[in-house]
């Protein structure tokens, strides 16, 4: 186990090591710049190299990029170039509240909604409770999730006037965000669940349990959740990726300022230092949650226990 | 002993021999196949029409790329000609749909929208897939070191999320309708190029291949001739899951403002116009969104009603 964990993490800094470089350079060769260019040209040769010293851009692009690497390591990620010289760091720091609110919010949401409605959809199989979640699964699994922000925002924000439509003053800001990316979640869960679910029953194992006399229900809890849970963490990982990408455009819907709006924002301004250390924060996050839900899925399912050898 | 030879002629009274008669064997009625020969494709297509959801799918998508094809062409108006006299008109006869901010027909933008879309979505995911074919196939045929090698190299790159890559690519080659697609295709090869490489990995240690080298057919024919036409099943489900995720992220990316450029319409790009104009005109929000929505369920529903069809592992 500790092998395979330390096989891992190597793995994960190469990864996040390509992905650092390879956004170093297409930054680097991006068309356009994130300055005024009218403006620098106006400036004296001696302003503008002090200006742009200041930022590290004065020196070749080699330099700039051994010099960007060591400040990662460190954990610095450099000065943002719109928001006023903030370091990037303070500015993923500072505004991660909001999206780690929601995001959690919805992953729990989401989990114990998707768990119960495929557990009924599998032990009410074929029946109106069946077909009532499957639509919902399918709906969810197909709705866009920003066309379905829209359309909350439109119907409970404006017309109902429930909710606040957007913003971030108080916790009744983050229930329609929450919802809107949670719905998705409920429906990829709810699908595989219902399957899992399906698989389980079938098992010799169930007959036993209902051979012996043990109730519906009983079979139910004691014998087949548990076996039915263990694959749900396999899609953890690509839950938490559809998590990060709806939040980019939900958290823009709601002018909610958080590290998904951040990155739109910087995007359209050009904000090249921030795109970057997002790039890296996003894929760093990403790469770890599957770490976890890797181990996870050793540790939770006993036939699978990692030997090592990776 | 003795009691079971009582036993015996007891029965033998009871069922003397007059009353069985010899019907002998006949072999040849014996080996027929009464049911007509089906080939895998029929038997799945037989299969599939059972599925009702599925078979609605299919007409609902055929109605639309129908439309997107012919819908611009209902009236006299094309998808870029602005009239600023007629600026956010509600649906009407002369606009049916309606007008957005520069004048221009909602309906003939909602079908070219319609176009674009389906024509990224498709065309990247059928290039999903070729390239997905041949890395997994020389992946799993060479297998050893090479195999190792390409595999690490895909570790690597599922390590990496894919939406991400997609948004630098484009911010790096300026959005267009090219430029869309090959930034999704570079990151969305590897889950194909992955079931393509299992498959193969199961199909070369089958009887028919070897008897197929044996009877000295080259590496491609045996490739393209023997083990394709296997994979086939796979390779199609994946497809129908592959456009509606294409269609997902072209109008997402389209929605942060990544997409494609005025005048040209994609699903994407109608519904961000849509949702700024949202508050008065909300119809400029619904059909475009009323369409992606009726085509995401659509390809989703095909998709499950083909694999339960086709995948053997999916049949009770």
């Amino acid at each position: 186990m500790k092998k395979f964990i330390l096989v891992r993490v190597v793995n994960i800094l190469i990864t996040l090591l390509i992905i650092a470089t390879l956004t170093f350079f297409l930054m680097k060769t991006l068309p356009g710049s994130p300055f005024d260019e009218e403006k620098l040209a106006d400036l004296t040769e001696e302003a503008r190299m002090e200006f742009l010293a200041r930022y590290g851009l004065d020196e070749p692009v080699h330099v700039q990029y051994f010099k960007y690497m060591a400040n990662l390591a460190k954990g610095d990620l450099g000065l943002s170039y719109y928001y006023k010289e903030q370091p990037v760091s303070s500015i993923i720091l500072e505004r991660i509240g909001p999206s780690a609110l929601i995001g959690f919010q919805a992953v729990v949401l989401g989990l114990s909604i998707g768990i119960i409605l495929g557990m009924i959809a599998a032990f009410r199989h074929n029946t109106v409770w069946d077909y009532f979640t499957m639509i919902i699964a399918v709906l969810g699994v197909s709705i866009p999730n920003f066309v379905l922000a829209a359309f909350l925002q439109f119907y409970v924000g404006l017309k109902m006037g429930i909710l606040p439509v957007a913003y971030w003053e108080s916790y009744d800001h983050s229930i329609l965000p929450t919802i809107a990316l949670t719905v998705g979640v409920i429906a990829q869960i709810a699908r595989f669940m219902r399957n899992e679910m399906l698989e389980v029953l079938q098992q010799d194992y169930i007959m036993t349990a209902q051979a012996k006399g043990l109730g519906d229900w009983v079979v139910m809890i004691r014998h087949a959740i548990r076996n039915a849970l263990i694959p749900i963490v396999t899609i953890l990982g690509p839950i938490v990726v559809s998590l990060m990408t709806g939040s980019l455009v939900i958290e823009s819907i709601f002018s909610i300022p958080g590290i998904g709006s951040l990155f739109v924002d910087s995007i359209k301004m050009n904000d090249y230092t921030t795109i970057m250390g997002l790039t890296l924060f996003y894929s760093a996050f990403f790469i770890l949650a599957i770490l976890i839900v890797d181990i996870l899925y050793g540790i939770i399912d006993p036939r699978i226990r990692v030997h090592g050898k990776g | 002993m003795k009691e079971q030879t009582k036993q015996l002629e007891e029965q033998h009274e009871i069922f003397p021999d007059e009353m069985f008669e010899i019907v002998g064997r006949k072999e040849d009625e014996s080996e027929k196949i009464n049911k007509p020969v089906l080939s895998n494709w029929q038997d799945g297509w037989l299969r599939l029409k059972q599925n009702k959801a599925a078979i609605v799918s299919l007409f609902v998508i055929f109605i639309i790329v129908f439309l997107s094809f012919v819908g611009p062409y209902f009236n006299e108006y094309s998808y870029d000609q602005t009239d600023y006299d007629n600026v956010y008109s509600e649906p009407s006869k002369e606009h049916w749909l309606g007008t957005d901010k520069f004048g221009r027909d909602q309906w003939t933008r909602l079908w070219e929208g319609t176009r674009i879309s389906l024509y990224i979505a498709v065309l990247a995911a059928v290039l999903d897939i070729m390239i997905g074919i041949t890395y997994g196939a020389i992946s799993a045929w060479k297998g050893g070191r090479v195999d190792n090698i390409m595999q690490r190299i895909i570790e690597v790159l599922v390590g990496i999320p894919n939406l991400i890559i997609i948004i630098l690519l484009i911010m790096w080659m300026s959005p267009g309708i090219m430029t869309i697609m090959l930034a999704m295709v570079i990151t969305g090869w590897v889950n194909m190029a992955r079931l393509v490489r299992g498959q193969v990995f199961k199909l070369k240690t089958q009887e028919y291949v070897l008897a197929s080298r044996a009877l000295g057919a080259s590496t491609s024919r045996i490739i393209l001739g023997h083990m394709l036409p296997n994979t086939f099943g796979i390779i199609i489900i994946n497809l129908m899951f592959t456009i509606p995720s294409a269609i997902f992220t072209e109008a997402f990316l389209s929605f942060i403002g990544l997409g494609l450029q005025e005048p040209l319409a994609s699903l994407g790009v109608l519904i961000n116009d849509g949702y700024h104009a949202m508050r008065n005109q909300f119809y400029l929000l619904a059909y475009p969104a009323i369409v992606i929505v009726a085509l995401m369920v659509s390809f989703n529903l095909l998709a499950d009603g083909l694999r339960d069809a086709f995948d053997p592992r999916m049949r009770k």
